[in-house]
């Protein structure tokens, strides 16, 4: 993957399985991001960006997959809270709209259970018209979350989820990513080494734009075959 | 040696005084024009037509042919400015040639009013056979405020954060679709001032009417689009020099309806932009 001359992202090759949490760490300016954002094309929007290489996702290339289908089947959540200047529901109901869902009652429906999932439904509930910039940080990311599961996925993105929350905001956000996990397939960016301990099934690491190791996360955490793994976790560089 | 203290003092004075230099004149214009026009408005000067060869009577016809030509200006170029402005923040790729095409338009801004005009008798006069009339005139108001709508709507939707679109198409939308409803209600405001504050010049230009549209006096108001029709710059300019002896009352009594309606424009927009600013959650 390039962005430009920079190449970002060298010689990439992995299996996500079906309902795992695959945590991926590394330095940053190491490719992770831009990984994610290949998953969901969401990288082609950079018109300086070239991806030599496929990315299979339930046995179909999706380059040749039409793009808003994909991304309702691979949602994402963002490294900082970024609700949409919209009330809180919404914006939960606001990819549910966009795909053409009408009925009032089915969409107070969707948004109950997308913000119950994401553990935001009891301190909302009564606000809903409100504008979620009034919620709290760690509120809004949350939202977030709601706002990507209603629109229903088969595999969530987490980019740096909790790189702005503090950790109370955290746990209740890595709470729901393991409740999650019984439903969908989770890619997990962090750049926070413990989160990746705590809630990944598998671990990958990157480093300058190469995968260097991926395996079960108890394994590179307790006996890491690469050096460079071993350093970065131990916090020797990064 | 140099004292700190003096030096801020000075440069204080010289701030202060290019402060004034603007203000007091603009506040002089606008104070003598009320003074000597105020007593020339009443009901009959707004509402009826000019006699005794406009030295008397009212300026209603001019009044109504500059509403027509503003609205006819803004039929035309909110549309389209608004489509290209679209275009060029959100479709066009960043290279050499959209860039000269942005470059283009904001110094199109900046072009010289009597050139529009002449466009405008070149082309919709004569190449399209309008004539001096209503469209022409607005279709030349058009054009000339077109770089002003574009850029200003461009600037407007460029300011909604990319991360809402990001957002917007990462749950499955589609590009139109967070156009329509993330980028767009959110750059209306933006959209809207720089529409009035084109407006507002397309209303107090008198040069693009001149050889467009306006008529020196015409005794009955226009009843199509092909007709000709006053308008009130050209008719201050009318009756300030082409015609002797009109009463200095009438002349400033004009000049503040131009100015009031000018004005009262950029007011609207300044509201505009002030209740976006309260309202911004972002």
């Amino acid at each position: 993957m390039w962005f430009g001359s920079v190449h970002a992202l060298k010689q990439v090759s992995m299996r996500i399985e079906n309902n795992e949490i695959l945590s991926v760490i590394g330095p940053s300016n190491s490719g992770k991001t831009t990984f994610l954002r290949a998953l969901n094309r969401l990288g082609d929007l950079n018109q300086n960006y070239k991806m030599t290489g496929t990315i299979m996702f339930d046995q179909k290339n999706i380059k040749n997959m039409d793009t808003e289908l994909l991304r309702r089947r691979v949602g994402m959540v963002f490294a900082l809270p970024l609700p949409l200047p919209l009330s809180i529901f919404d914006n939960v109901a606001y990819g549910v709209r966009m795909h053409g869902e009408k009925n009032k009652k089915k969409l107070a429906g969707i948004v109950e259970k997308s913000l119950k999932e994401a553990y935001l439904w009891e301190e909302v509930k009564d606000r809903l018209n409100e504008s979620a910039f009034k919620l709290s940080g760690g509120q809004q990311q949350r939202l977030c979350i709601a706002r990507t599961l209603a629109v229903e996925p088969e595999v969530i993105l987490f980019d740096e989820p909790c790189s702005g929350l503090d950790p109370i905001s955290t746990a209740k956000v890595e709470d729901a990513m393991v409740k999650l996990k019984e439903k969908y397939t989770i890619v997990l960016v962090t750049n926070n080494v413990k989160q990746a301990a705590r809630v990944g099934d598998r671990t990958a690491f990157f480093l300058s734009g190469e995968l260097i190791e991926l395996d079960k996360t108890d394994k590179i955490f307790t006996a890491p075959t690469d050096k460079r793994t071993d350093g970065y976790i131990r916090g020797k560089f990064g | 040696m140099r004292n700190p203290y003096r030096t801020q003092k000075i440069a204080f004075f010289f701030l202060l005084l290019a402060t004034l230099l603007i203000v007091v004149p603009v506040g002089l214009i606008v104070v003598i024009i009320i003074q000597k026009g105020l007593p020339a408005i009443n009901w009959q000067f707004l509402a009826d037509m000019p006699r005794q060869g406009m030295r008397a009577g009212g300026i209603f016809p001019a009044i109504i042919g500059t509403i027509y030509l503003v609205t006819g200006a803004i039929i035309f170029a909110l549309p389209i400015g608004l489509l290209a402005a679209i275009y060029l923040s959100e479709y066009s790729k960043d290279n050499l040639l959209t860039r000269i095409i942005k470059l283009a338009i904001v110094n199109l801004a900046g072009v010289p009013s009597v050139v529009y005009g002449l466009f405008g008798l070149a082309l919709f006069v004569v190449f399209f056979k309008f004539g001096a009339s209503i469209l022409s005139g607005s279709l030349t108001l058009g054009i000339m405020i077109l770089p002003v709508i574009i850029t200003t709507s461009r600037e407007a939707l460029e300011s909604v954060p990319y991360s809402f679109r990001e957002v917007s198409l990462s749950l499955g939308a589609s590009k139109w679709q967070t156009i329509r409803h993330i980028v767009l209600p959110n750059a209306i405001p933006g959209i809207l001032t720089g529409t009035i504050l084109g407006l507002g010049r397309a209303a107090g230009e008198t040069a693009p009417i001149l050889f467009t549209v306006a008529a020196f006096y015409l005794p009955r108001l226009p009843d199509s689009v092909f007709d000709q029709a006053m308008a009130l710059p050209y008719h201050l300019y009318v009756i300030s020099t082409q015609v002797p002896n009109v009463d200095e009352k009438i002349r400033y009594g004009t000049a503040l309806v131009l100015l009031t309606l000018v004005l009262f424009m950029n007011l609207v927009a300044i509201i505009i932009r002030y209740k976006f600013r309260k309202k911004k959650k972002w």
